[in-house]
Order: C-alpha cells, then sequence, then structure tokens
C-alpha cells in the first residue's frame, strides 16, 4: 500500500539536495570547529557560510546574530527561560498567548513556578488574537512578550510587524517562535522588531534535532546549556558540521520565489480537499479558517461525529499519515489545548478533528486519493 | 495455510508476554493484524506506580518486531465510570468487589470492542487463558484456558454471547512457559517480563492507603460474636471475610489460635472476629447470588441442576447445586461440602467440566443450624 505523508507540521522528508550537501560534508568535513588545527578550520569555514545564509535569510543585520540549537524546543527554551532569569531584576512579568507550542507553554509554566508571572492572551474562533489585548496587558515590567509567528495546529497567522511596533517602545523584549512560518513566509527581523525569533531545521525539508535562535546584538543572557565556549559562548556543545550545512542548504532552496510557489501549491491542496469533502456531501467544519492569515500547509477539519483518535487510526490504517492534537503519554491523544483555547472545552470540535499538514512532495493525486480514503471511512 | 489477510483483528496488548505472543502468532497465521493498547488509568494525577509508559513502549517495541501497527486509545473515562465508580460504591456497601471482573465486561470486550468495530475489525484477540468453542449453529461457549494454574475465566464470566462472538483467544490453548518460550524465540521485549500482579490501577501500592484516598476510613470497634470487644479498626473496607493479617489482635482468647474476620456489621459499623483457620462462622452451606450472566443458554439445564463453582479465582472447583429463581433472574447455589469464607461482592462462577458456564456476583452467604437458615452477617 502507497502511505500518504500529510503531517508536515510535525516534520518533512530531507530534500534529496539537503542529504546530498549532507553527505558531501560528512564524507569529507570531520573536524571540530573549535579546534586551531586543518580540519578545524575546515568545519569552521562551513559553519560560518551556513551562518551567514541563515543569517540572510531572516534579514539579520549581523551572522553572530544566528545561534544554532537542538531545535525549536531548545530555541523556545532559551530564549524564554534565559531572557527571565537575566532580566528578573527589571521585571517578573511575562506575555504570551494560549495557543502557543508546549515548547513555550512549558518554559512559561516553569516561569510561574519560579515566581514570575504570566499573561496568556486569549484567542478567539478565527485562531488569531486582538491586539488591544496585548497592549492592555503590556506594563511596565513586563520583560517579555512571545508570541508565535503561525500556529501548528490551525495555521492562524499572528500581526507579528504590529505585535513588534506595540512591543518595540517598551522595556519589553519581542522573541516569537516561527518553527512553522520559516520557509513559509519572508521574515524580516529588523522591519518587524522581532528581538528573539525560533527555528527548527526539520520543518523545511532539513535535518532533525536542529534549528537556531536568533538574538538580537546586544542582547545579553547565558548560554542554557553549559561547556565549552562554542557559538560565541552562547550555546556550549560541539557543532553539527554536516546537519548545519543541510539546514543552510534547505535555507537556500526556501527562496523567496520558492516560498511563493509552496504557498500557491498549498493553498492548490487545501481547496482539493475541502472541495473533494464537500463534492462528496461529507458534514465538517473547517477549525479556524483558511486563506489571509493562515499558514497555507496546516489545515484543521471538523469531521462532526466522528472521534478523532478511531478516524486517524483508521486513516492511517488507509495509508493517510495525518495528526490531531498533541500525543500525550502511552500514545494517547490530549485534547487539543489551541482548539480549547478557540472554542471552549466542551465544543465536540475539542475531540473530533484532525490535521492535515502539506508539504513539497506531496501530489494533487495524493489529495485526490486521501479524499477518497477519508469518504470510505466516514461513511463506513 | 489459510489465506486469513483480509481478516482483520485487532488485538488488545497491554504490553505484556500473553498479549505479545497472542499478536505474535496471529500475525503468523497471516491476520491483518492491528495492536491496540488501552490506557484505562490517568497516572499523572497521582504518585506513579502504575506502569502505563513503560508498558506502552514495550507494546511499541513488540509491534515493530512482529511488523503490525499499534495504536493507544483511552478508556480513562469508561473505565472511571463503569469500573471504578462500580468499585468504590461496592467498597461503601461493606461489600468486596472484582474489578477485573467488571473491567473485562465493560471495557476490555466492551469498549475496546465497539472501538475496534470502528478500526473495521472482524474480531478482537486478547492474551487471555480462556478458549472459545463454537457449536455448528455458531453459538459460542468458554472452555477453561490450557494451563490450569493461568486459567483466567473466572474473570472472564460474565461476558455474553455477543461479545464472545468476535473473540479470538490464540494462547488460551496453552501454558504460560510455552508462551514465554515463543517469546524468546521470535525476539520478543517481553519474553521475560514479570506478570503483572493485581489490579492495573492499583500495582504494588499500598492498597488500603490507596482506597482511603478515594473513601474516608470509619474506624470502629472490633467484637467476637458474643460482643466481647477486642479492639479497633481502620474502617471495614479494609477487611475481607476470613482475613488473618492486620487485625492486630494475637492468640488468647478461648482457644489461643489466631484471629480472623468472621463478619461485618455495617450498621453498627463493627468488624467480628472470630478465633481459628477453622472458626465455624467462616463456614456457610449455601449462597445467593444475582447480576447473573451466562455465556452460552442454560435454560435446558432446567430451574436446578448439578455443576461445580468457584468462589474465588484460584480455587479449586467444588460441587454445587444451582437453583433458579423463577424469573431468573437470581440462583441459589447449595454447596455439596460448607465452604469456607464466602464473599459478598465476589464472583460465583459455574464449571460443567471445562466448560465455563457463567457466574453471578454473590449477595448472601447461609448456614444451616438444626436445618434453619442462619444469614451470616457478612455485610
Amino acid at each position: 500500500m502507497e502511505h500518504i505523508y500529510l503531517d508536515n507540521a510535525g516534520t518533512t522528508p530531507m530534500a534529496p539536495e539537503v542529504i546530498a550537501r549532507m553527505t558531501d560534508v560528512m564524507t569529507n568535513v570531520f573536524g571540530n570547529a573549535s579546534s586551531i588545527n586543518y580540519h578545524g578550520r575546515a568545519a569552521r569555514n562551513i559553519l560560518d557560510q551556513s551562518r551567514h545564509v541563515i543569517a540572510q535569510s531572516i534579514n539579520a543585520r549581523l551572522d553572530d546574530e544566528i545561534q544554532f540549537t537542538s531545535g525549536g524546543t531548545e530555541s523556545d527554551n532559551t530564549a524564554i527561560i534565559q531572557t527571565a532569569m537575566a532580566r528578573k531584576s527589571v521585571g517578573r512579568h511575562i506575555i504570551t498567548t494560549a495557543i502557543e507550542h508546549e515548547a513555550v507553554l512549558k518554559s512559561m509554566a516553569y516561569l510561574e513556578e519560579q515566581g514570575f508571572e504570566v499573561t496568556y492572551l486569549p484567542v478567539d474562533e478565527t485562531g488569531h488574537l486582538d491586539l488591544a489585548d496585548l497592549k492592555a496587558a503590556l506594563r511596565p515590567d513586563t520583560i517579555l512578550v512571545s508570541i508565535m509567528m503561525g500556529n501548528n495546529e490551525v495555521g492562524s497567522q499572528m500581526p507579528i510587524h504590529e505585535i513588534g511596533e506595540l512591543v518595540a517602545p517598551t522595556n519589553a523584549w519581542f522573541h516569537t517562535d516561527a518553527v512553522q512560518a520559516y520557509g513559509l513566509v519572508d521574515i524580516d527581523v529588523q522591519a518587524d522588531h522581532i528581538d528573539l525569533l525560533s527555528t527548527s531545521a526539520h520543518k523545511l525539508n532539513g535535518p532533525k534535532f536542529l534549528g537556531f535562535l536568533y538574538r538580537r546584538d546586544g542582547l545579553l543572557f547565558p548560554s542554557l546549556i553549559k561547556g565549552g565556549d562554542q557559538e560565541l559562548k552562547r550555546r556550549a556543545g560541539t557543532e553539527n558540521i554536516p546537519a548545519i550545512a543541510g539546514f543552510a542548504k534547505a535555507v537556500e532552496l526556501a527562496t523567496s520565489e520558492q516560498k511563493h510557489a509552496r504557498r500557491e501549491q498549498f493553498n492548490k491542496f487545501k481547496e482539493q480537499l475541502l472541495q473533494g469533502l464537500q463534492a462528496n456531501d461529507i458534514d465538517f467544519e473547517v477549525n479556524g479558517g483558511y486563506g489571509a492569515g493562515y499558514l497555507p500547509h496546516v489545515l484543521n477539519i471538523w469531521f462532526k461525529g466522528h472521534q478523532s483518535d478511531a478516524l486517524l487510526v483508521n486513516l492511517d490504517l488507509g495509508g493517510v499519515s495525518a495528526s490531531a492534537g498533541s500525543a500525550c503519554t502511552a500514545g494517547s491523544l490530549e485534547p487539543s489545548h489551541v482548539l480549547t483555547a478557540m472554542y471552549g472545552s466542551t465544543s465536540p470540535r475539542v475531540s473530533e478533528s484532525v490535521r492535515f499538514s502539506f508539504g513539497t512532495y506531496n501530489t494533487e493525486a495524493e489529495i485526490a486519493q486521501t479524499v477518497a480514503t477519508l469518504v470510505k471511512i466516514l461513511k463506513r | 495455510m489459510k489465506d486469513n489477510s483480509n481478516i482483520r483483528v485487532v488485538v488488545g496488548m497491554s504490553g505484556g508476554v500473553d498479549s505479545s505472543v497472542a499478536a505474535y502468532l496471529l500475525k503468523q497465521q497471516g491476520y491483518d493484524v492491528v495492536g491496540v493498547f488501552m490506557k484505562n488509568w490517568d497516572d499523572t494525577k497521582d504518585s506513579g506506580v502504575c506502569t502505563v509508559t513503560e508498558d506502552y513502549e514495550d507494546v511499541a517495541k513488540v509491534a515493530n518486531k512482529i511488523g503490525i501497527p499499534y495504536y493507544s486509545v483511552n478508556f480513562e473515562k469508561e473505565y472511571w465510570d463503569r469500573v471504578f465508580t462500580y468499585f468504590l460504591d461496592e467498597y461503601r456497601r461493606g461489600r468486596t468487589p472484582n474489578p477485573d471482573i467488571m473491567c473485562n465486561k465493560e471495557v476490555k470486550f466492551k469498549a475496546f470492542l465497539d472501538y475496534a468495530m470502528k478500526l473495521d475489525a472482524d474480531y478482537i484477540a486478547m492474551g487471555h487463558y480462556a478458549q472459545v468453542r463454537r457449536d455448528a449453529d455458531g453459538t459460542v461457549h468458554m472452555l477453561r484456558g490450557g494451563d490450569p494454574n493461568k486459567d483466567q475465566t473466572y474473570f472472564l464470566s460474565q461476558l455474553s454471547q455477543d461479545q464472545l462472538q468476535r473473540v479470538m483467544f490464540p494462547i488460551g490453548g496453552m501454558h504460560k512457559d510455552e508462551v514465554r518460550r515463543i517469546a524468546e524465540e521470535a525476539g520478543l521485549a517481553t519474553a521475560k517480563k514479570k506478570d503483572s500482579t493485581g489490579i492495573c490501577f492499583i500495582g504494588e501500592r499500598n492498597f488500603n492507603k490507596f482506597l482511603g484516598e478515594f473513601l474516608p476510613a470509619q474506624p470502629g470497634k472490633m467484637k467476637t460474636l458474643d460482643g466481647e470487644i477486642k479492639g479497633d479498626h481502620f474502617g471495614l473496607m479494609n477487611y475481607t471475610i476470613g482475613q488473618r493479617r492486620g487485625l492486630g489482635i494475637g492468640g488468647n482468647g478461648q482457644s489461643n489460635e489466631p484471629w480472623f474476620v468472621v463478619g461485618k456489621d455495617l450498621k453498627t459499623n463493627t468488624l467480628l472476629v472470630g478465633q481459628g483457620y477453622e472458626n465455624d462462622y467462616l463456614y456457610a452451606n449455601y449462597l445467593e447470588a444475582s447480576n447473573l450472566s451466562f455465556v452460552a443458554p442454560i435454560t435446558d439445564r432446567g430451574q436446578e441442576f448439578h455443576c461445580t463453582a468457584k468462589f474465588r479465582y484460584r480455587q479449586k472447583d467444588v460441587g454445587v447445586t444451582v437453583r433458579f429463581n423463577d424469573d431468573r433472574t437470581q440462583m441459589t447455589v447449595y454447596f455439596d461440602e460448607p465452604a469456607r469464607a464466602i464473599t459478598p461482592g465476589q464472583e460465583v462462577v459455574l464449571y460443567d467440566g471445562d466448560e465455563c458456564l457463567g457466574s453471578g456476583t454473590i449477595d448472601h452467604a447461609y448456614k444451616l443450624v438444626d436445618d434453619q437458615a442462619q444469614l451470616l452477617q457478612y455485610v
């Protein structure tokens, strides 16, 4: 059976160009970038080049504003926890939203235990926040505002530019989790007044266990990981040079034109899937929405009267990989905190929804097959 | 070999060796096998003795080794509503419930069966030591497991014909050591895993302490049948009929023999104690049971018949005569020989040879004294 992959918000397959680049580097360059020898210098060279490519991709002013991490989670943890610890004499108030990724929410929960006060901004049924709420929540002792660029479950995009402008004149630093958006939308950290930005390589056809944290020059806090002086003392641990080279390759592939093409392609898939369901009289609603204000690769659908868990298993057995909410202990589904924030915990959407997320390697034929499989299951 | 590839079997995989081998054998026989782990208890709320996470990891390892897809389903709500609530209610009534029987009846062979049907299953399979025999007319009967030490029909005795129609017990006819040997030869991660003991949500922890978290303990007096106060008890729910341990009273008395729980008086919150394992008050001549359930129709046996019975798991069968009331909602079970420590809340399970006929829940135990029936004060 052919297995169709529609869980690209979870992770993506690596691009062949990335694999080729990594294989080349793995084969030929194995040195430690911190070593003062021939092999070390070769590694260091690749590290510097990669950092430059990545810095350019978000219009960072300096290459050194990019530090590599083990991925989105570490970037979020570092940006949030280390900012709070370094700035606690300035203030102890932090603002975020109710629909952030766990890497952000669990960091916030940890800080609450440490005596920080966290304001969780609500979102409406479309998955968007009200800027007036943010304005009202900002205080002189607010040290950090952490708001995601695009949501991983429903795709809603936050008004990053407006948020940046609101936060810039205040005492607070502005962090955004761009894990889902990077690779699909153009990012300009300078124009958008972004101080800290998290990404992950494997969401845009790069390798897993790698990401970066952009930190605007001049913002100081110690490394979360203790050890050597790598990454200008910002992140201890020997850099994974082949993976970093692969990440840079994936970023090079995501040119502005390419991102535009991906958005077009994914929006088409979305239309095709929704029209397919409509044509077969499936009773459904899109959670949040789609089109302007939404990342194009995420489509979260409420299948009325169908439990998410059985539906996902049936899709999987029928050859379609999708997802819902986030898996908790022992593989069972936890009610989605995002859908709960949007519709309330008693809404059937919380337990009757499935997320499809598209990637560059999906095809129209696969979407058609997915519709057919869904219809078969839902009409059984 | 018969082509079974179009027959989907959803296997309940617990992370133990029995269900691992059940799944393995079905896969060997060519079925379309899907492994599903049931998560019945929320272990995040309490002090972490429950092993769900580790068990699920074992399911993943075994399923990958066998080459079948595996999933997890959450029945915490079903378990709480249909099993745990009953469990607490029974203790509140001074009885000693059997949650595993209820778990099989309401969760493993009901909620799980319904879920499997949603997955287009033809059958579900479990790693129990029990066997199913099908008559020519399609009626199924449940037979004891092939390993007399492991037979689990006691716990399955409340299952209905409808439930058993769609069940397979792939290891039901085997001996435990054979199951372990197969697991080892197949390289299954659970081959040497030790058998789980007791009820899943209680595990190895202190039972009385656990119960106390849900039911407030009501201490009271311990008395002999003659009314002599022997001490205090921690709450009737913490004791079961025939129990010796934990009474905190040494010999002396009339015979210097150890003391046992011989009864409970819920109204006065009194625990009745008596001396000697063979204490006369612990022996009953017959019992009354309700909540009857039979695997296959037994009307052809009439209102009264002779068979054998177990009053608790791991007990030898004893000969009994069963007599139904008129509408067959209750039965009276007369013992060939007096039986010790009949416990209200537990099941009386009936057998005819190797066939498990079904069961009822014990309500009352009686003793014949000079041909007069005496209700034993057991709740």
